[in-house]
Order: structure tokens, then sequence, then C-alpha cells
């Protein structure tokens, strides 16, 4: 049986992993490559790294950090943060990365994930998007799409942007509440089940994980394929092994052996 | 020296990394000479089916594969890179492949919507019988998938290992004397995939 996807996420800032609340007062937590082993070791399913500050700093990804992860991690792993164009794409994948997440370049130019998907294979491009809560009146789905750090509003209805994407050709959607990011108060689970229940392509929620019961409730009421975590278990609050045996008890399929 | 076959579909590095990790000695190549005399081939990809035989056939590796396959070269198929070993694939309105092992690779038709296409993921491979690619592994181990299409082999002697997913039971691990091929990533499996490619890179080619 297909197995629940457990993915902690990265966010790396001067080469540093760092985590703040709703993209805010980040505190440093340690070298990405070291973490990015520790938690392979440890039975993660999969990794996700962002550059947080490429963009903003108007620079390429950080490609020997991809490269140095790729020589010490043999799981698949996501990489996002200042891809500016199929070049960009083309290199990270190149150093070792099993996908790459557009953001705000796909809002600016949904075209890149039509060129991607055919280029590289749907299974390599992955959308993330920031929806906000908003009025319902002007955005169907209750939701809106932002940019830039949840700093940009788009216009875009969150439900339709997925739709689009899916059809463009993404391979996968991770729906990151920007409300709930770093809360640790537990997934926005209305949103997650409104994106996961119609789009045929996987959805990973993120945003908000704070204990194992997060989870189970994002893949029993939510009908997440993969859930991120990063405050919960960067502090050492929880090992994944914790949460899968959690998982498993409540009747989510997670992988046992690694 | 394995010879990781490169044309141009699909991601190697991970492949070539992997190995690097163990060890073993590999090269990167699309020169039919080094592929028909390396000790060990290695036949991987992702991506789509029409746009990888097109460019097999461009580079003329179609002979040269089907040679190091005949002649008993140690080979192993990876994701798209099994798929189009088999005859004909139904990916691009369908693609008529290179033909090492018969049958057909058939698209996930999921009856319930919350069944997601790709399969992306771990999922646990049964083996159909005991295989030296498998040696140290235990049964149901999980392994990562990345795929829509499944390979679906005439002879049911080639199927090595199964796997479950849109209802239907998969060959996920086909094989038969010195070839092997897996619908999974071992490269991308963690520890238990690296065994694979380690009890690979030690294989003579028999079973």
């Amino acid at each position: 049986m297909l197995t629940k996807r457990i993915i902690p996420c990265l966010d790396v800032r001067n080469r540093l992993v760092t985590k703040g609340v709703r993209f805010q007062n980040n505190v440093d937590l340690g070298d990405p490559i070291e973490m990015a082993v520790a938690y392979s070791d440890n039975g993660c399913d999969e990794l996700v790294f962002y550059d947080i500050t490429a963009s903003a700093e108007r620079r390429p990804i950080d490609i020997e950090m991809v490269a140095e992860v790729g020589k010490v991690v043999h799981i698949p792993f996501a990489v996002g943060g200042g891809i500016r164009d199929l070049d960009d794409m083309y290199r990270v994948l190149l150093a070792g990365a099993e996908k790459v997440s557009v953001n705000s370049l796909a809002v600016d130019n949904p075209d890149i994930i039509a060129e991607g998907s055919r280029q590289f294979g749907a299974q390599c491009i992955v959308l993330g998007m920031d929806p906000v809560k908003a009025d319902e009146r002007r955005f169907p789905s209750g939701y809106e799409i932002t940019t830039r750090g949840f700093r940009e509003r788009t216009g875009m209805d969150a439900l339709g942007w997925a739709k689009r994407a899916e059809d463009l050709g993404v391979g996968e959607i991770v729906v990151n509440s920007v409300d709930a990011d770093g809360t640790r108060e537990g997934f926005e689970l209305e949103l997650t089940r409104l994106i996961a229940t119609n789009v045929g392509i996987p959805v990973v929620a993120s945003g908000g994980a704070g204990t194992p019961q997060h989870l189970v409730d994002v893949f029993i009421k939510a009908h997440a394929d993969a859930a991120i975590v990063a405050s919960m278990t960067h502090m050492g609050d929880y090992t994944i092994g914790q949460i899968k045996d959690e998982l498993a008890s409540a009747g989510v399929p997670v992988r046992k052996k690694w | 020296m394995i010879a990781i076959v490169d044309y141009k579909a699909g991601n190697l590095t991970s492949v070539r990394l992997a190995l690097e990790h163990l060890g073993v000695e590999a090269m990167v190549t699309q020169n039919p000479a080094e592929i028909l005399t390396a000790e060990r081939v290695i036949f991987p990809g992702v991506g789509a089916a029409g746009q990888a035989m097109a460019d097999i056939h461009a580079l003329g590796l179609i002979e040269p594969l089907k040679q190091v396959v005949a002649h008993g070269t140690p080979f192993l198929g990876i994701c798209l890179g099994t798929q189009i070993i088999f005859e004909h694939s139904e990916e691009d309105a369908g693609t008529t492949c290179i033909g090492i092992i018969p049958g057909t690779v058939k698209r996930f038709t999921p009856s319930d919507p919350l069944c997601k296409i790709p399969q992306i993921g771990w999922n646990t491979v049964r083996f159909a019988r005991p295989h030296p690619l498998f040696a140290g592994i235990e049964n149901d181990s999980e392994f990562y998938f990345v795929h829509s299409f499944y390979p679906a082999p005439s002879d049911a002697d080639y199927i090595a290992g199964t796997t479950e997913y849109a209802g239907v039971q998969f060959a996920s691990a086909v094989g038969r004397a010195n070839l092997f091929a897996t619908q999974f990533h071992p490269e991308r499996s963690g520890r238990i995939g690296l065994r694979v490619l380690q009890n690979f890179s030690e294989w003579d080619g028999t079973c």
C-alpha cells in the first residue's frame, strides 16, 4: 500500500536552517547538510529545502548546497527558492534534486510549469502555493493566493490556481497555509481538504504541524498525500519515528523500515 | 566498471551519486562501444516514453542494448528504463518500445478519485521469488516510486516482485537470467535501495 509521506522542510538562510512564525522572527537551527542526513537516517520519507533569501537578494539558488545534499542524501528531495527559469530548474535537477519547487515564479509566468513539465517530466515540477483566507464573495474557495512570502496578494483564487496548475502539468502541489505557518496549532484542514479532493495529483499539506495528532487529522480528515513538518521536529520535540508510530496506530499507512 | 546509459531523458545524477557513495566505479555514457564492453549496465530514466524512444533511436542505442542483454551482461533497468525495454507502452498515444521483455506498459486508471496519479511515494514490494538483487532485504520493504504507467509482462515468469496501487497488483520488479528491472527507484530508496545497487554491483548475472 502506498504510504503517507512525512517531509521535513528546511528553510535555509546563509547556509543555516532557520524557522520563523508566519515567515517572521526567524531563529537559526543548524547546518542543513547535517540535519538532512539525520532526518534521512531517522526515517523521513523525503526532504524539501527552500533557499528563503535567494529571491529577495536577487541571486540564483545556492547550487553548491544542493550538490552537497545530493552526495549524502539518497532519498528524494525537492528544492525551491530563487528559481528564475528553465536553466535554473535544470541546474538543480542536475545537482541531484528529485524535484524543483516553484511558487512566485509560476504565478508571474504560468507557462514555466508547462515548459518544465515537458522538458523534465511532470514528476519533477512541484507547485508551492501560499493561500490566505479571503472574502468568499470575491474568492469562491475562500482563499486567495499570495506570493513573495505573503507580502503580495495576487487576486487569484486558491482552488482555481491549483486546477490550472494541474492542467499545465505540475506533478504535485504543496499547499502552505500562511495563517498556520509556524504556529504549531495544526494544519488548516478545510483548505487542505478543498485542494486535495479537487485535483487528481498528490497534495502536500504544509504549515501548522505541532503534534502527531495534527498529521493524523490532515491525512484522515483532509486527505493529504504527504505532510510537511518543521518546528515540531527541528527543535527535537518529536522524532519522525514517534510521529510514524502514532500515525500507524491511528490506521494511517507509513513506511516503517529504513 | 558500470555503464550508466545516458539518453538525455531523465536525471542520471542520483544514480551516479548513489554508486559513488557505495564506492562503485561507474561512467555515464551514450557511446555504444562503451556500453557493449561494460561489465554491467544500468538503464535508468525519468520522463516520457515517446521522447525517450526517439532519443534512443537517434543515438543508435537499440541494438547495443539488445546485445548486452543477449550476451549475459548484468543489466539493471530503472523506472522509465524498465518500461521502455517492454514491447509497447500506452504512453504518448502508444509508443513502440525496445522489446526485450514481452508485454506492455499500461496507464493506471483508478476508480477512486482520491487515488492520485502519478503514484508518488513509498510502497511495499512483495518478492515473487528470492533473487540475488534482493539479498539482505526483508520481504515487503518499501521503495520509492514515481510513475503513472506500470509494467505488465505477458510472461508471468518475468515477475520478480509485485506492488499494489490504483486497484492493480503490478510487476514492480521483473527479471530473467542477467536482466533485472524495477519500476521503483533504488537510488532514491535510502539504505534499502542502496543495498539493491550494492547487490547489483557484485552480481554475476546468474540467479
